[in-house]
């Protein structure tokens, strides 16, 4: 029973210890913020997640038209605007560009 | 080692209560090294669980009597390896098996996620609000390290938990429940962090498609063991406990595949939410049933009084989740629409709805007897046919849907290539139905509608492997090109052989009983069995009989077969099957025997089952293909690191 208090005691005292590492590593930090996103870098992470899914919905339909699985035609009819979504996508994602989420959707 | 047990489980609670507290705290005051501190909890949590695991199994494999625990779930001439199995064996280890898995699961997701801040901050507390029920539940309602003072032996291990696949179903089980608990914490995670862009989901896909094949390999084996083990010559009696574990496997199949058309085409994010709290919630409910006995179960040794808290967690599960998803609401609108109703992005929908329909009426059929108790005062169940209804109404239309699948283009497809791509699958399905009913096999009209779908579905997977190659050059690099894709092809040609088991093994069986005096034969389905004698046996904690009986085709001698019993001194008889595998039909010959008091005669029942160890086989190209998509692709993550970094440039 005491040894297994005594076991219990340390144990507890090694998990505080590492617990509170943060606090003692770093007592007084220059700067305790959780570095979240701002509004301008979750826009622009907006945009590349759009990017990436225009520029797969072209490979799939490049792969889909290589297999058959989209006639000529019907793959003429959609390579256009796809290829128009990319690069709306790529051209928001470009320094200097003004918000172009709203011109990208309705590509 | 008792009290030690116990101080290491309040250290665990008091941890995963100060991963919540202190956790949720940093995340909404956006306290960096506070929320570290909470990682910390998390992690120390699951080195406090260990300790408290290998005291039980110190005390399980030294059978320490002193721990009530041990007493209840072993005896001294209990091998080890079960000794050692009892740990989930009963209520309170079970339990702790959660708590060890969740904190375990906790701490590495954590880990290998922490440099994205914002959103861990928010998983943390979700994780740890778990681990407080469970930490709670075992420190003061249901604790394994009770103690009493020692008896001269243990009560032993229930009979047909002394198998072999007892030593890993019921950990591949729970490493898939407690799975779902990391997608569940991510998803909430996001919508507490307002981030509702795909991080959750790249962050999870690996954690999800792990605890479905955890879920999935877990209930094979447990087939597998209801199969040589329960002696009635089946494997799934939609028994609630088994349910419980199939629910939240279909919850996640649909999961996985919504969640790519999130990925896709940024839509689906509120269902998708849904969808990932609906697998958790089940695999709690999993829990609950397993653990309650609120409804009657082959599993029912494990009885207790559980009941209330785990429906209070479920409420406030429901509760939580619910209302986290409507405040979202506004951040999860999809921004693109379905192009077509005949695209691939419509048949998985589909396929969506129907799983979850499935998912839903098996749910119904499990909690009506609860309901007709509380509402009518009687116990009223379903039984096999309503399943059974069911699965053909929602497992054939999944099945064809299945080979539609790849063959639909994304976005939208035209008739004209619906035509060319149908055309091969379609005349291959007809053809194959065609001779199956000229061969006599029109007897069961599911059979012959699942082998019909089944030849339709195998032919569009191999076309599509033919087409990809051509299109590639090579299956490697095709594979290699899109893992996920043609794991998950890997996957539906398991799921193929497993519906031609069922199928096969249900629809065609035979069954004949007889009595039989030795010299005596039975004939059945091709096969004589002949009684030869009657063997003692004994093990290292049972003695018993087996009835030897020699198994011939066509006059030939194949194999020999001794069904028996085994009478364990401490927990009683059981029946042991005897199972001969015939290569040649892929099927097997079931046998179990009882001997006839006061003579050598044996009452002899025999099953035949054709194709069922293709069922088996799917098992392993299941796991196969669940490899192969989660196997991590450089190329991928490099765009997805990129990805990230750029976000943050």
């Amino acid at each position: 029973m005491t040894a297994a208090l005594v076991l219990g005691a340390i144990l507890a005292l090694f998990v505080v210890a590492f617990v509170a590492r943060p606090f003692l590593r770093e007592p007084a930090p220059s700067n305790d913020d959780l570095g979240a996103l701002s509004e301008g870098q979750r826009a622009r992470l907006e945009l590349v997640e759009e990017r990436d899914r225009a520029v797969a919905a072209l490979r799939e339909l490049e792969f889909d038209h290589r297999t058959g699985k989209v006639t000529d035609a019907d793959y003429r009819t959609q390579v256009g605007p796809l290829r128009a979504r990319v690069a709306a996508a790529l051209k928001a994602l470009q320094p200097g560009a003004g918000p172009g989420r709203e011109r990208i959707a309705r590509n | 080692m008792a009290e030690l047990g116990r101080a290491a489980l309040l250290l665990s609670l008091g941890l995963v209560a100060y991963a919540v507290l202190a956790g949720a705290h940093a995340a909404f005051h956006r306290r960096r090294r506070l929320a570290v501190s909470a990682q910390n909890a998390l992690l120390a949590a699951f080195a406090t669980t260990l300790l408290a695991a290998v005291i039980l199994w110190t005390a399980l494999a030294r059978r320490d009597f002193t721990f009530s625990y041990v007493a209840q779930h072993t005896s001294r001439r209990l091998p080890l390896g079960y000794a050692l199995s009892a740990f989930w064996g009963g209520q309170e280890g079970s339990l702790l098996l959660w708590l060890l898995i969740l904190t375990g699961y906790g701490a590495l997701a954590v880990f290998l996620n922490r440099r994205q801040r914002e959103l861990i901050a928010w998983v943390v507390p979700v994780l740890g609000g778990i681990g407080v029920f469970f930490a709670f539940m075992l420190c003061f309602i249901s604790s394994p390290f009770g103690t009493q003072a020692a008896p001269p032996d243990g009560a032993g291990m229930v009979p047909s938990l002394q198998n072999p696949y007892m030593l890993a179903h019921p950990p591949m089980l729970y490493l898939g429940y407690v799975g779902l608990s990391i997608p569940f914490a991510f998803a909430m995670g996001a919508l507490l962090s307002g981030r509702t862009d795909e991080r959750w989901i790249v962050m999870t896909r690996r954690w999800t498609l792990a605890a479905w094949t955890f879920l999935g390999a877990g209930q094979l084996l447990g087939a597998h063991w209801a199969y040589v083990e329960i002696g009635w010559g089946g494997y799934y009696a939609w028994d609630p406990v088994e349910n419980a574990a199939f629910m939240p496997w279909l919850a996640a199949t649909a999961f996985l595949h919504s969640v790519m058309i999130q990925e896709k085409r940024g839509m689906l994010k509120v269902w998708n939410m849904v969808l990932v709290s609906l697998a958790f919630w089940l695999s709690i409910l999993g829990t609950f049933l397993t653990r309650s006995n609120v409804v009657n179960s082959i599993h029912s040794f494990s009885q207790s009084p559980l009941g209330g808290w785990f429906l209070g967690f479920i409420a406030v599960i429901t509760i939580f989740s619910a209302v986290l998803i409507y405040a979202r609401l506004p951040l999860l609108r999809a921004r693109t629409q379905l192009e077509s109703l005949v695209s691939r992005e419509a048949t998985f929908l589909y396929n969506n709805l129907l799983l979850v329909a499935f998912c839903l009426t098996i749910l119904w059929g499990v909690m009506y007897p609860v309901l007709s108790q509380a509402v009518r005062g009687e116990t009223r169940s379903v039984s096999k046919p309503y399943y059974d209804f069911f699965l053909h109404s929602f497992g054939l239309p999944l099945l064809l849907l299945m080979g539609i699948g790849p063959l639909v283009a994304w976005r939208r497809a035209s008739l004209r290539s619906l035509g060319r791509m149908f055309v091969i699958p379609f005349a291959v399905a007809v053809v194959t139905g065609g001779v199956l009913l000229a061969l006599g096999y029109g007897s069961s009209a599911p059979g012959i509608l699942a082998y019909t779908f089944c030849a339709f579905v195998a032919t569009s997977i191999v076309l599509e492997f033919v087409r990809g190659r051509r299109a590639t050059g090579s299956v490697v690099r095709l594979v290699a090109r899109n893992r996920r894709r043609y794991g998950g092809y890997l996957v539906h040609v398991a799921v193929l052989l497993f519906a031609i088991g069922v199928a096969g093994s249900s629809a065609y069986q035979t069954i004949h009983e007889q009595t039989l005096a030795p010299g005596q034969s039975m004939r059945i389905a091709g096969y004589t069995l002949t009684y030869d004698r009657l063997d003692s046996v004994s093990g290292p904690n049972y003695t018993g009989f087996r009835a030897v009986l020699d198994v011939a085709r066509g006059g030939s001698h194949i194999a020999t077969v001794a069904p028996g019993e085994n009478l364990y001194p401490i927990e009683g008889p059981a029946n042991e099957a005897s199972v001969y595998h015939d290569p040649r039909t892929l099927g097997d010959v079931f046998t179990t025997a009882q001997t006839i008091k006061g003579s050598s005669n044996i009452d002899l029942k025999v099953l035949t089952k054709p194709l069922v160890n293709l069922i088996w086989a799917a098992g392993f190209i299941f796991v196969f293909g669940a490899l192969v998509a989660m196997w991590p692709d450089a190329v991928e993550q490099r765009r997805l690191a990129e990805r990230y970094a750029a976000a943050a440039a």
